[in-house]
């Protein structure tokens, strides 16, 4: 009995013993020769792979970034500035800071904003229904509002709102990943920097349209009327193609353009909205001013008229 | 005679699939629809760079006069379809599903360019040279009229190192309910035998083939008899079985000739053309008469009289639906072609183009997809394939957007006939993602 | 004119009528001549067998996509219900209830649910709860009742199959055990004994033809793994007749019908193409035979069929459909 277990142990552990020398030599002969770096770069990545740095995944991203000289080029939205002053670090060259950014989107076609003309009966996926026709809601650069983006989103920073049919995007868990940007077949999502406090102005519309087809088909679509153009002292709205569009690098987050649209599509992001409401009396008591004062001139323009006209009825009657 | 045709019945022998045929309207001879108030004719109705508009708003034209010019070799010209004073220029919604560039035209009177031979005498004598029959073609406006609207003078230029031993004339129609191409069979036999020596005589062949499948008995006797006196052209009966009036697989049933993984008919020695496209080739090169009007059948289990008419191109679709008994109560979906491969449209206003070959009214019951169930790899949708494609494994590979799979597994190779979809069980939207995955590897970088 | 919004969708805009439900209503159907061979061979103990599998299967099914999937359940589409018949086939009509619900637990938990639920399994799910109950209760899934019409009381507690094995174990040959066995007129009515489903030959090949005319399934796999079977104990009978038994009666004894017609022709579990179907069929055939003249449980079908599952994917890859426009154009 004693013999029978006793043999059983050694055959195990002869067993294994072979195993492992076999495992050793297979690990030693395949051994791949890795830069000792790039394992720590790769620890320092995020390892989400969500392929927001331009690279497939996080692997790729880290042997780019060994192998580069210049690391201005490359960037982790995910793991943001602290990532890379990391991997910055362990490389032992210079990174600069970039500004954080995150996803908005630009359509504010929401459910009963945008005539429903038909309805979608394939597969739910937004590519799929904005190649096969304009969509079942009016305005067909707007959101098709199957949630592809939802699904590209790695990250859960993204829901679909059910009263209004638009995603949201939630900013807190949004690396700027560009996976919904490109995802989006209708390209109405698009990267705008986080701003100071989370402040951000950005045009809810992409329609290029003219004024009125445009909001024949919704009701918040710009209508290239350029007044928001007027309202901005930086130039940094341009109207083009019958759409405004906003530089984020020349705006300065006053908040005029907001209150100078006709149908309130100038997002204003992170705004109290009594500054807004502020803004909009500005305005209005400006407008107020403006038209005051073109009364007044026309006024000054009628008396002065009729001041000359009195002027050469008496110079006629003088002459008489 | 019958029992010869029976005998040699043909078909393609890779899958397939026998959907309802729901032929209403194949009883039903093509009748001339009255002219519409206005018509708008979208410059884009073929593959290709649209045309270039040549009129203005104001401008008075003639039924025959260009309206718009071909843009380089793969286009098409587009020709007024009625006469009247061309009104807005504007995108408007087109059978396409998209908006696009339309002319509209409001029609005044019925004044046809003189050049326009309007008789019905038929012309059998061939007077043109080769070349000169392509140009007549091409500035007629001629595409095909079976539904993929490819500019028919691209099709009839052969690039020189390719040889063509074979004229084939696609007369299958294996589209349930559409019946278009049958009833032009039974009512214009001369004029197809007459249009297929045109084309004979442009390619340089001595031979063609009208393939036409057997729920058209009357068609195929008819064309029969009367191609005894037009030497060189033989009919082929074949048995039912869809997708038989895909190029490739009219192809194979008849010549047993598999024309290469991204080839073209050329390559199997073969050109082949819609009857539909022969008669309005016909019209032009022996008539002068460019493609300004098309034959399209009306149909659907709830219409009251299910017709076949003659259209003016641009006529807006609620006209032909009116003349056809009017849109029954029910109507949930419309459908520009047949059911398989056919558009659904979401207006009633959407103009009828050159590829349009019929309208169905499917009622609302019948217009939605059924309940998605899991897939439970059956693999009926590998056994219809008739491109010998696995649908199940590119489906699932395009959903994952893996471009390198589904470039390996020959997705650019599917026909998009929806036999997948139509066969699948459990309803799965097999053809949907199929061609999300093409349209996703053609954007992708080379 | 009507005022609903038209609906928009991708081609085709046809469907054929064979969808799921009816498929699986079409296979209950199927086997349903089977059960009633059975319930006039046990009587009510067969029914409640059935039963109990089919309920707990059902039931199962729903509780595991509820609460572990979170997934909506669907016992519409029916394939629950066939696996607790299957199950309930391939066991003794009097196996104690709560065996049945253990088995039917580890087939659609384990078989089918952990994997995903329909169409994820790789193995055919009743198989591999029966084999679960084979190993766990040998006894009570080797000790089959006696038929209550049975005209031969020769086989008390044993299928054919396994007194063949016993027989041939004490050193008997073939002729001598056949007279023992029941007859071909009756394995092929169904007057023998045997798991709830298996008895009779002519209630499976009534099963067959209607699965067979309603395009359920189509001849490949079931006829390539019968034709299998004949063959190879053929060869072995031709070989030594006293030792092997002739292919009639390895045909029509235990599972092979239920195997070849029932669960080999799985979808989930069963190759693509005709082509991979026929090597699936032939390849339970060979594995049935081998387990059956040369393997220690008398029976072999369960586990042919469970290692045949494990090579669909590789059959699958080996025998995709050739791509129409590979062939060389002759002009």
């Amino acid at each position: 009995m004693s013999q029978e277990i006793l043999y059983t142990v050694l055959l195990l552990v002869a067993l294994g013993a072979l195993a492992a020398i076999i495992l050793y030599w297979v690990s030693q002969k395949f051994k791949v020769q890795e830069n000792p770096k790039l394992e720590e770069v790769m620890d320092a990545l995020p390892a989400t792979n969500c392929g927001g740095c331009g690279f497939a995944g996080c692997s790729g991203f880290a042997s780019a970034l060994v192998n580069a000289d210049d690391l201005s080029p490359y960037h982790c939205p995910v793991g943001g500035n602290e990532v890379m002053q990391e991997v910055a670090s362990i490389l032992g060259k210079e990174v600069q800071e970039k500004d954080p950014f995150v996803a908005v989107v630009k359509c504010a076609g929401a459910i009963g904003v945008r005539v429903h003309t038909t309805n979608y009966d394939g597969a739910a996926n937004c590519s799929i229904a904005s190649d096969l026709y304009s969509g079942e809601r009016g305005c067909s650069d707007g959101c098709v509002g199957l949630g592809e983006c939802v699904d590209a989103c790695d990250f859960d920073a993204m829901y679909m709102d059910e009263t209004t049919g638009l995603p949201v995007v939630i900013e807190d868990k949004c690396t700027a990943c560009n996976a919904c940007v490109t995802t989006c077949p209708k390209n109405i999502i698009d990267l705008w920097p986080k701003g100071k406090r989370d402040k951000k102005i950005y045009i809810a519309c992409v329609n290029e349209e003219k004024g009125g087809t445009a909001r024949k088909e919704c009701s918040m679509a710009c209508s290239g009327c350029a007044k928001c153009a007027d309202e901005c002292k930086y130039d940094a709205i341009t109207v083009e193609n019958d759409l405004a569009k906003i530089d984020y690098d020349l705006c300065k987050l006053c908040g005029k353009c907001v209150v100078a649209c006709d149908v309130r599509n100038i997002v204003a992001d992170g705004f109290k909205p009594e500054m807004i409401d502020k803004l909009a009396e500005k305005r209005e008591a400006r407008l107020e001013k403006e038209k005051e004062a073109k009364r007044l001139e026309r006024e000054k323009a009628k008396a002065e008229a009729a001041a000359a006209k009195a002027a050469k009825e008496e110079v006629s009657d003088k002459s008489e | 005679m019958l029992l010869n045709l029976t005998k040699k019945l043909k078909r393609f022998h890779k899958g397939g699939i026998h959907p309802e045929e729901n032929k209403f309207s194949a009883a039903a001879p093509i009748t001339e629809l009255p002219l519409p108030k206005s018509v708008t004719i979208p410059i884009t109705q073929h593959i290709g760079a649209p045309a270039k508009v040549v009129v203005e708003r104001g401008d008075t034209v003639k039924v025959g006069q260009i309206i718009a010019t071909h843009e380089g070799f793969v286009s098409s010209n587009i020709h007024s379809s009625v006469s009247g004073k061309v009104g807005k220029i504007d995108k408007v919604m087109d059978s396409t599903g998209f908006k696009k560039m339309a002319i509209n035209i409001r029609v005044k009177g019925d004044e046809w360019e003189e050049s326009i031979d309007r008789t019905p005498d038929l012309i059998k004598d061939i007077s043109y040279a080769p070349d000169e029959i392509i140009k007549k073609i091409m500035e007629a406006g001629v595409v095909g009229m079976g539904g993929a609207a490819f500019p028919s003078h691209v099709k009839l230029s052969v690039p020189p190192d390719k040889k063509v031993d074979h004229l084939i004339i696609n007369g299958v129609e294996c589209e349930p309910y559409l019946t278009a191409d049958h009833r032009i069979m039974l009512e214009k036999p001369h004029e197809i035998m007459v249009g297929t020596h045109i084309l004979m005589k442009a390619l340089g062949v001595p031979k063609a083939i009208i393939g036409i499948e057997a729920n058209k008995w009357d068609a195929i006797e008819k064309l029969a008899e009367v191609a005894k006196d037009y030497p060189g052209i033989e009919v082929q009966g074949l048995r039912v079985q869809y997708p038989q009036g895909g190029e490739k697989q009219l192809i194979e049933a008849l010549l047993g000739r598999e024309v290469p993984s991204g080839g073209l008919p050329f390559d199997a020695g073969c050109v082949v053309h819609n009857v539909g496209t022969i008669y309005s080739m016909y019209m032009a090169v022996q008539k002068n008469r460019p493609l300004i009007e098309r034959v399209v059948t009306v149909t659907g289990k709830d219409v009251k009289t299910p017709s076949n008419f003659s259209v003016r191109i641009g006529t807006p679709i609620s006209d032909l639906i009116d003349a056809a008994g009017g849109l029954p109560e029910n109507t949930g979906k419309i459908i520009s072609g047949g059911p398989m491969m056919g558009k659904a449209l979401n207006e009633l206003d959407i103009p009828i183009a050159k590829a349009t070959s019929g309208l169905l009214l499917i009622p609302d019951e019948k217009a939605h997809r059924q309940e998605v169930y899991n897939c439970v790899r059956c693999g009926k949708c590998v056994d219809v394939c008739p491109m010998g494609l696995q649908p199940v494994e590119l489906s699932l590979l395009s959903k994952g957007k893996d471009l390198e799979g589904v470039k390996a597994n020959g997705i650019m190779d599917c026909i998009e006939c929806g036999s997948c979809s139509f066969i699948c069980p459990s309803n799965r939207p097999i053809l949907d993602y199929i061609r999300y995955g093409k349209s996703n590897l053609k954007k992708a970088p080379k | 004119m009507s005022t609903q919004l038209l609906t928009v969708s991708p081609s085709p805009h046809v469907s054929s009528q064979l969808t799921i439900p009816q498929i699986m209503r079409a296979v209950i159907f199927a086997m349903l001549p089977a059960l009633a061979i059975s319930v006039y061979n046990f009587g009510l103990s067969a029914i409640i067998v059935t039963l109990t599998a089919v309920v707990s299967a059902a039931l199962f099914e729903y509780v595991i996509a509820l609460y572990l999937l979170k997934v909506k359940p669907n016992l519409m589409d029916g394939s629950a219900i066939i696996t607790g018949m299957l199950l309930a086939f391939n066991v003794p009509a009097n196996l104690p209830w709560w065996i049945v619900i253990i088995g039917s637990a580890v087939a659609v938990g384990v078989g089918k649910m952990s994997f995903g639920g329909l169409g994820n399994n790789p193995f055919n799910p009743a198989l591999v709860g029966r084999v679960f109950m084979l190993i766990s209760f040998p006894v009570q899934m080797t000790n089959w009742p006696v038929p209550t019409f049975a005209k031969v009381d020769a086989v008390t507690g044993a299928t054919a199959l396994g007194a063949l094995k016993e027989g041939l174990l004490l050193g008997k040959t073939v002729p001598e055990i056949m007279p023992e066995l029941p007859s071909y007129s009756d394995m092929f009515f169904g007057f023998q004994g045997g798991s709830v489903g298996e008895m009779s030959a002519l209630a499976m090949i009534i099963g067959l033809i209607y699965m067979l005319w309603r395009k359920i399934i189509t001849w490949h796999i079931p006829i390539s793994n019968l034709v299998a079977v004949a063959i190879f104990s053929g060869i072995f009978y031709l070989i030594n007749p006293d030792r092997f038994a002739s292919p009639i009666f390895h045909l029509m004894t235990g599972g092979v019908l239920l195997g070849a017609i029932f669960m080999a022709t799985d979808y989930v579990t069963s190759p693509f193409t005709h082509k991979g179907m026929i090597i699936f069929g032939v390849g339970i055939g060979l594995i049935t035979v081998l387990i059956r003249l040369f393997g220690g449980y008398p029976e072999g079908v369960s586990f042919a069929i469970l290692i045949m599952n494990a090579f669909v994917p590789i059959i699958n890859k080996y025998t995709k459909p050739v791509k129409f426009g590979t062939k060389p154009v002759k002009l």
